[in-house]
This record gives structure tokens, sequence and C-alpha cells, in this order.
């Protein structure tokens, strides 16, 4: 049997301990170990951010993260994300302004948003398509899920986002 | 275990006030997507499931000589290594039934399944994988479409042979595979008219020849599949697919089984794009797994897996002749083209179907032939892809209207309302265009683009020495919009049920696979019935459950299962407003439902609620529950063999105005905005069509300037997210949408379908744009800075038709 490395870490606010492959990824580790399935395989190789996890504060690949470099870290999942007050706003705004289509990229997305908001609570729309680069969407071309960020943002600020009119035409 | 996708409305339980048409109404699957509590089939796992691998060639044409599987059998935690000589029953699945799951005597791409694995890990299959031993002799390496073409080419599908020299589909078998005489997957021949006279009497005649290249759907969920079948052999599939209840069918044929006995369940998708429209290697090959394990067994690709092994947009060399008339009339048009099958034929063979729509009957052409041949090679092989066939023949048409209007001296817009169609219209090809909102479309996008003034504007700037230039383009399109009738049927069931609650449960044939139909179908329900989105459950995801559909292809989902759905709501609203009448005396017909009541239609007064109606009905000696069904068959025709009938309910128009930057420098192309008008018939969630727009339009860009599988010889150069370019946040342009609202007569509520329509303008328009802003014409996709380059600086080399007749 290969040897297995045991680590401890906090994981969503709470201790974890788990023994690992010393091949095994932060990904693997979190879908198939420990059953968090929010965090999702898009590619394996950190191209596309569908797997986005905070990591003492800061977004990565999970893919790219051998679980066992987790030991002693603080790590954070779309399920952390959730329960924050950030998260919630977040997700509101996803939903209201019809940034999920298949949903599939949506967690990570979310993850990598909280982290945005977190590290710049006055992002601007530029900063926010910048700040989301790194996760592919197939379905939405990417508007709502800018616009949703932006709308959590100015509900941050206190600021509530005026709906974009459209032009209507009767043929 | 996979929970039925039953969910309520995340609006709460405001009761409804007024009409829900045109509102931005959220998703109703959004909450849980948004959470990551949605469990794709990359999140399910059943009790005793082994996890499967498959051994693809790494050659692109060879023979097998043979396959030692001892090792890998001998790993432990091993259940199963088969080949096909483990599955002589095996049956050739895919549109023209030349493609076996597991080959026997050849390899023909670098895709091919020889082998699979199915063990306790992923882990343990993929080492397994690593011990198979394959001896294969290369056979010559077939790429090129035109080469296939030749007397002297190499055969893809001669007769197939077992390693004995014996035919590899035992005699007896119900489908017997005989190979194909030469490399022609498929030819289809369409003809209005006097091609000849068309031309004779036009002031002018412009030829051009397009190249369409490989794009790929990249569902950011990869595929994956889970079999398993009972104990009295009865098969349950886990699945993706976007046609459940014909995979139903197929499944069946292939295990030799009546249809009946096959389940298939569908967990919600990570994208759909027409990827799931056929049957693939590796869903059958998980079923033999299951089948000879007893145990269940997931197979799910990886992200190479699913460049190399999936299908593609098809790549298509097209040239293209059209006339006018000296004052701009369209006279004839002609189109010829040469579609790369690849080494299989999937559902790319057929888009001829929807191209010679475009060539036929966008714009008012008299005189009209089409036809297309489908070749074999070596490369990997097309499926159907959002638009199917429509992105290259409106990028053909549309760059092709260009270049007459200016040979013409008229601008794009008045040359194209000149032959735009006109509500009423019947076109030879006996499309019945009910509603027609194309010069809308023309008029509104031109307007809000300013089109005319930049157009201009533009080409005066061709010499002024900056380096950095503007430039505007249109294009439009005509795509069905009130389902396709492809097969006998292009019907959907619904079932309806209320309970004592007044809560609804819809039960829908529809699949939903992110593009949000199960929202719109639960919106058009309330809006029969007076209530909130909170008091419907939609259920559509399992084929013992649901009643048939057709599936999710043809941008058909609102329109059809839209009207299956009101029809089954009306039914239930009579036999309501009927018990209503019989107890306060009023005529049903001035009965109305509104915010969970029965209300008197003059004056909105409340007469009953709802629920307690309800139950009054259910708990009476005449005891009864309120219950519907309803089979919506659009009143559509199935094509004549000359591909003549009107095909679809509707049918949706577009145009897009493209506004790029070129920079002459480097060859990039930014696209910066893109002002689109869309005829969709109605509006009835605007959030979810602007959602579908904004996205289509995105997909388009991808099409047009970044995406490119890289097959080269027959390899995949770029089977990743780092070297095949998806568009990113940051380079997303402007998007302006106007809709254009005809209300369509059949459609629901007046809708009409949208889901492919924003993708296919965009690299026509782009086109046209680079033009006008460099005086240069590129007929290639996509517009790489590389490619840009080169033309802008002269040492692109002019495309040929050098295609055998």
């Amino acid at each position: 049997m290969p040897a297995r490395i045991d680590i401890a870490f906090r994981l969503n606010g709470v201790g974890k301990r788990a023994s690992v492959a010393p091949e095994t990824s932060a990904l693997e580790m979190l879908r198939e170990v420990i059953g968090l399935t929010g965090t999702k395989y898009g590619c394996g190789e950190g191209e596309c951010g569908a797997c986005t996890i905070l990591v003492d504060g800061v977004t990565i690949n999970a893919c790219l993260m051998f679980a066992a470099d987790c030991d002693g870290r603080d790590v954070m999942t779309i399920e952390g994300v959730n329960a924050t007050p950030r998260g919630e706003a977040l997700r509101r705004a996803f939903v209201e302004h019809g940034a999920v289509q298949c949903g599939f990229c949506t967690p990570g997305i979310m993850v990598q948003a909280w982290h945005l908001l977190e590290s710049n609570p006055h992002a601007d729309q530029a900063t926010i398509q910048r700040g989301i680069e790194g996760n592919l969407c197939r379905c939405t071309g990417y508007k709502k899920i800018i616009e949703a960020v932006a709308a959590a943002e100015a509900v941050e600020r206190g600021q509530t986002p005026v709906e974009q009119s459209r032009e209507v035409q009767r043929g | 275990m996979a929970e039925l996708r039953a969910k309520t409305s995340p609006q709460g339980s405001d009761p409804a006030r007024g009409s829900l048409i045109g509102k931005r109404i959220p998703k109703m699957d959004a909450p849980d997507k948004a959470s990551g509590r949605t469990r794709y089939i990359h999140d399910i796992n059943l009790p005793g499931q082994l996890h499967a691998k498959i051994l693809r060639s790494s050659e692109r044409h060879a023979k097998i000589v043979s396959i030692d599987t001892r090792a890998a059998k001998a790993l432990p935690g091993v259940h199963a290594v088969i080949t096909a000589a483990d599955v002589p029953w095996q049956r050739p699945i895919g549109v023209a039934k030349d493609h076996l799951p597991l080959k026997t005597d050849r390899v023909r791409s670098l895709r091919d399944e020889i082998a699979a694995v199915a063990a306790d890990s992923v882990e343990i299959a993929e080492e397994a994988l690593g011990l198979i031993r394959v001896d294969y002799a290369p056979l010559p390496v077939l790429t090129d479409p035109v080469a296939a073409l030749a007397p002297d080419a190499p055969r893809i599908h001669p007769a197939p042979q077992g390693a004995d020299g014996g035919p590899s589909l035992k005699p007896g078998l119900p489908v017997a595979y005989t190979g194909k005489p030469d490399n022609v997957a498929m030819v289809m021949e369409y003809a209005q008219g006097d091609v000849a006279a068309g031309e004779a009497g036009s002031a002018l005649v412009v030829e051009d020849v397009f190249r369409l290249h490989y794009v790929t759907h990249c569902c950011l969920g990869v595929s994956g599949v889970i079999a398993e079948f009972d104990p009295s052999g009865n098969l349950l599939l886990y699945s993706n697919t976007q046609v459940p209840f014909l995979h139903k069918r197929e499944f069946a044929e292939l295990l030799d089984i009546d249809p009946g006995r096959v389940r298939i369940i569908q967990p919600p998708i990570g994208g759909g794009f027409g990827s799931k429209l056929d049957i693939y290697p590796f869903e059958p090959i998980a079923i033999f797994l299951a089948k000879i394990t007893g145990r269940p067994v997931k197979l799910v690709f990886t992200r190479e897996e699913e460049f190399l092994a999936s299908p593609t947009r098809q790549p298509v060399l097209l040239k293209l002749r059209s006339g006018c008339t000296k004052d701009g009339v369209l006279t004839f048009r002609e189109v010829e083209t040469l579609h790369d099958n690849g080494a299989y034929t999937s559902w790319g063979a057929t888009t001829p179907f929807v191209m010679m729509q475009t060539v036929s009957s966008l714009y008012r052409v008299p005189h009209c032939r089409y036809r297309t041949r489908a070749v074999y090679t070596n490369n990997p092989y097309a499926g159907s892809f959002r638009g199917y066939g429509n992105l290259q023949a409106t990028f053909a048409v549309e760059a092709h209207m260009d270049r007459l209007a200016e040979a013409l001296g008229i601008d794009p817009l008045e040359f194209r309302l000149k032959n735009a169609q006109d509500p009423g219209e019947v076109t030879p090809q006996g499309m019945h265009f009910k509603t027609c909102g194309l010069k809308d479309c023309l008029r509104t996008a031109a307007e809000r683009g300013d089109f005319l003034r930049k157009h201009a504007a533009n080409r005066a700037r061709w010499s002024d020495g900056d380096p950095v230039k503007r430039g505007v383009g249109m294009a439009s399109m005509l795509h069905v919009g009130g389902g396709a009738k492809i097969y006998p049927s292009d019907g959907c069931g619904t079932i309806l049920k209320i309970d004592d609650f007044a809560h609804v449960t819809l039960i829908t044939g529809a699949s939903e696979i992110g593009q949000g139909s199960e929202t719109v179908l639960a919106q058009l329900v309330c809006e029969e019935l007076g209530l909130p989105l909170s008091a419907v459950t939609v259920v559509n995801n399992d084929t013992d459950i649901t009643p048939w559909d057709v599936g999710v292809h043809a941008s058909r989902t609102t329109f059809i299962a839209g009207n299956s759905a009101i029809g089954a709501a009306r039914k239930a609203k009579d036999k309501i407003l009927a018990l209503a009448s019989s107890k306060c005396g009023d005529a049903a017909e001035a009965l109305d439902l509104a915010e969970g009541c029965v209300v008197k239609k003059a004056t909105g007064e409340r007469v009953f609620e709802l629920a307690k109606l309800i139950r009054s009905l259910h708990f009476s000696d005449k005891a009864e529950l309120v219950m519907t069904t309803h089979y919506y068959e659009p009143p559509s025709v199935h094509q004549d063999k000359q591909f003549k009938g009107d095909v679809s309910a509707a049918y949706a128009w577009a145009t897009q105005v493209c506004e790029v930057e070129v920079d002459t420098r480097t060859g990039i192309v930014r696209l910066v905005k893109v002002t689109g008008a869309h005829d969709v018939g109605r509006v009835l969630n605007r959030l979810g069509i602007e959602g579908q727009i904004e996205g289509g339009i995105v997909m388009g860009q991808g099409y047009a300037l970044t995406e490119n599988l890289m097959v080269e010889d027959g390899w995949v150069r770029n089977p990743n997210f780092r070297d095949y370019k998806l568009v990113t946040a940051p380079e997303i342009p402007e998007i302006d949408v106007s809709f254009i609202e005809t209300m369509d007569g059949e459609g629901p509520q007046g809708a009409k379908g949208v889901g492919e329509a924003p993708a296919i303008c965009i690299a026509a328009a782009v086109a046209n744009a680079i033009y006008n802003a460099t005086g240069v014409r590129l007929t290639s996709l996509p517009f790489t800075p590389e490619r840009v380059y080169r033309a802008l600086h002269g040492a692109a080399q002019p495309l040929e038709w050098n295609v055998p007749q």
C-alpha cells in the first residue's frame, strides 16, 4: 500500500483530520474523501477555476494543490462561503441577476468573487472582470455574473443597484 | 442517490400580482447551484459502484493486430477488462450506424475506443489501462477531406473484420454493418427554381469560398454516465443526455431488450449546447461493464478526454455564388460544401438540413441549388452544436451579402432590406413565415448601433495612417423558432396535478439543461392558473415518470414544452372553473383564476379560495382530484425527400451589428460592442432570455476570434483550456439587445425559441466589421492575430475550391 499522510487543518471553520495519499490533490480530498462536492472538477490543470477554494484567505485552484499541503492551513470552500454574510449577499445577487445557467462554474466563481470583495470592497466593473478572469463560464457570457458581483458589492456599501432598462418594441 | 429535481421558486410565497410574462424571473434551480448544493453526475456515487476508464487508440489509422489484457486483468482491484471480443453482440451506434463502441479490426482516429476497465477506483482503472498492450499495423492516414474524394484514397470504412479475418459483426445479429464503398458519408442536395435562368437574368455575379474550422462545446462539466442493472436485467442509466426518450430506445436496441426496461435519470447537466444529442461509445461501454460485472459502473471523462473524444462543430469548406439585378434584387444562389465528417457519422453530417434553410430562405432567392458532401477522414468526428450548421452557413451568406452590396454600390443595410423576407411569405422551400421581424431587426440593430454613420466614417479612415482601425459590420439570421419536425413527431407531453393545498406539480418531458426551461414552464402554468411561482414544482428528469418529449434541440423547448404545459394548465383551469360555476351559479366563462382564488372576471371579486375549492372537490361524495395531461404536437410538417415543407411552427430572426477594433501592427481584433435585435415572438422571462442571448453572443465571439481546436494530420494539438481559448470575462463586448415582439400566433403567449439564435451572426458580422475597418476580407475562421496579421500584410493565401465533382 502506498504511504499515507495524516494531516490536520481547518475546513470551513471546523478542525478536520484526514489521511491522504501523497499524490492526492486538495480537490480529490474535498470531493472524494470528505464529501464536499460543491468544489468542481473542470479541467484538473488550473485553467478553468471551477475548483476555486480559499487557503489562508487566498484563492487557489484546488486541483493544483496537494491535499497534504492543506496541513496546518485554514481552508474555506463554497460550503463555507455560503455561511458568511458576504456569501449570502453574493448568492442572492447571483440568483436575482440571472448569473447562473448550468451552474457548474458558479461555486468557483462565487468563491473567487467572495475573495475579490474581501480584498477590494470597492471593486469597479473592470476590477471585477479582471478578478474573475481565471474562471471560465460557457453559458452566461459573464455579463450577468459581473452584474451580480457588482450588485453584491453595492449591497455591501449599502446601495441598491439600478436595474438597466431595455427597449421593447412591438412589430 | 440522485434526487428528483423538484424545486420551488426562490421568489418566496408572495402571491402572484398580475401577469408574470416579460418579468425578470430568477431561475428556480439558481439558489442550489449558486451554493454548490446541486448534485451533478460527477457528484453522484452509488453503493457498490465501480469506476471505468477507456483505453483509446494511440494511432490515427491502423489495424489492430492484437490486444493483450492479461496483466491488466491480474491487477488487484480490477473487476473487468473488456475489448470488442468480449461483447460480440455490440451493435453500431450513431446517425449512420457506422460506429462500434469497442473497435474490432481497426482504429480510425485518435479517440477510438479499444478496451475498457472497471475497477475499485479511478486510479486502479488508470493503472490497468497502462498494462494493456495493443499491437497496431499502421494504415495510410487520411486527414484532408479533399483527398478523401480521390478514387485511390485509403478507405476509412471497408467491411469490418474480426481478428480471424471473418466478419466482425456476427451473422444473425440485428444490424450487420458492411462498411462503405467509398469515403462519402452523406450527400444532401436541394434545389428550387432554375439556377441557370437566374444566372442569365443577373447583372452581377459574385463567387466566394469560405473555410470554417473545428470548435468544440467545452461544457464545464465533463461527460459522464452511471449504468446499473437490477437482478431482472432492467437498465437504470444516470445520463446527461438531451434526448432521454430517443436514447431509451437506442439503448434498448443495443441490449436487445424491451425499451420499457430502460430507465434514464438525468441529473443536472454541466452544459449541453447540443453535445448530448447522440450516443457516444462511452455510454454503451459503461453499460457493457455494468452488465458484465453486475455492479453499478461510473465513467467520467478527464478534460483532455473531453477535448479528444467528444464531438466537434463540423469544419466546412464552402463555395457560394449569387447573382442580383442592377437594382440589387437577388436572382440566384448556388452553394456547394465539403464537410469533414471525421471517422464516424454523428449529427454533424446532417447540418446541411439547417444550412440550406439559410441559403434558400434568409432572403428571397427565386432560384437556388445546394449540395453537401460529408466525407470520412481520420480526424475527430463532428456532432451537433448550438446553431447546427447555421453559424457556418450564415458566416458565408452574410459575408457574401456584404460583397454583393459593395459590388453594387449599395449600403449593406439597404441591400438586405431590399431582399428581406416579410410576414406571410411562403418560401420555395416551403417555410411559412407567419410572423417575421427581420426588417424590424435590421432597422433596429442598425439604428441602435449607429451603423450607417459609422460604416461610412470607418471606410474614410482606411488610409489615415492610424495603425488602430475601427470597423462595424452587420449580419442577420433565420433559425427555427417553433421546433423542427425532423422526426415524425416533434411533440412534448405534460402531466399536471394540483394538490389539496393548490400546489401544482408540473411533470414535463422537457429536459432542463441550464437554459432555464423549468422556470419558464412553471411561469406559463402560473399565468394560466393565477398562482405564484412558488406554488409550482417541476419534475423533468426521469423517463419512468415524465411523458415523452423528443429532446432539447432546435431551440424548441420553450415553444413546444411551453405549449404542452399551457394545454395541461388550461384543462385544469376548465375543470376548476366548471366546479366553481356549479357552486356559485356564475357562468364558468365569467370566472377566472387570480392570486390563488377563483374571481369574477369582470370585477376581480374573490369567489373561492382555490385550495378550499379543490379540497371541497376531493372530500365530497363525488371525490375527484385535479389531474390533467396534454400532448402538444406543433402544426409543422416532416419535410419531404426534397427537403421541402414547413418544418417549424415559427421562425426566429435576428440582426447583430458588431463593432471591432483592429490593431494592424499585431493583427489583434477586439470585439468592442454587439448591438442585437432579436425577433423572439414575445419575451417570457426577461432575465432568462437576456442570459441566453448574452451567452450566445460570447459563444459566437469565441467562434469568430479565439476558439480553434487545432487538428493537424489527425492529431489534436490543444486538448486543454490553456491552448484552446475560451473567451474570458475581461474580453466580453458591450452588449445592447433589443427584443422585437412579433407575438407569434402559435407560440406560447406569443413566444418563439431563441436558444441557438444569438451565436449565429457574430462571426459574419465580425468579418464584415474587419473589412469595414481595414478593407481586407477574411474568409477563413477564426480571426486569430496571426491570420489577421497575414491577411493585412498580403501574406494570406486566397482560398480555392479544388474539390473533385
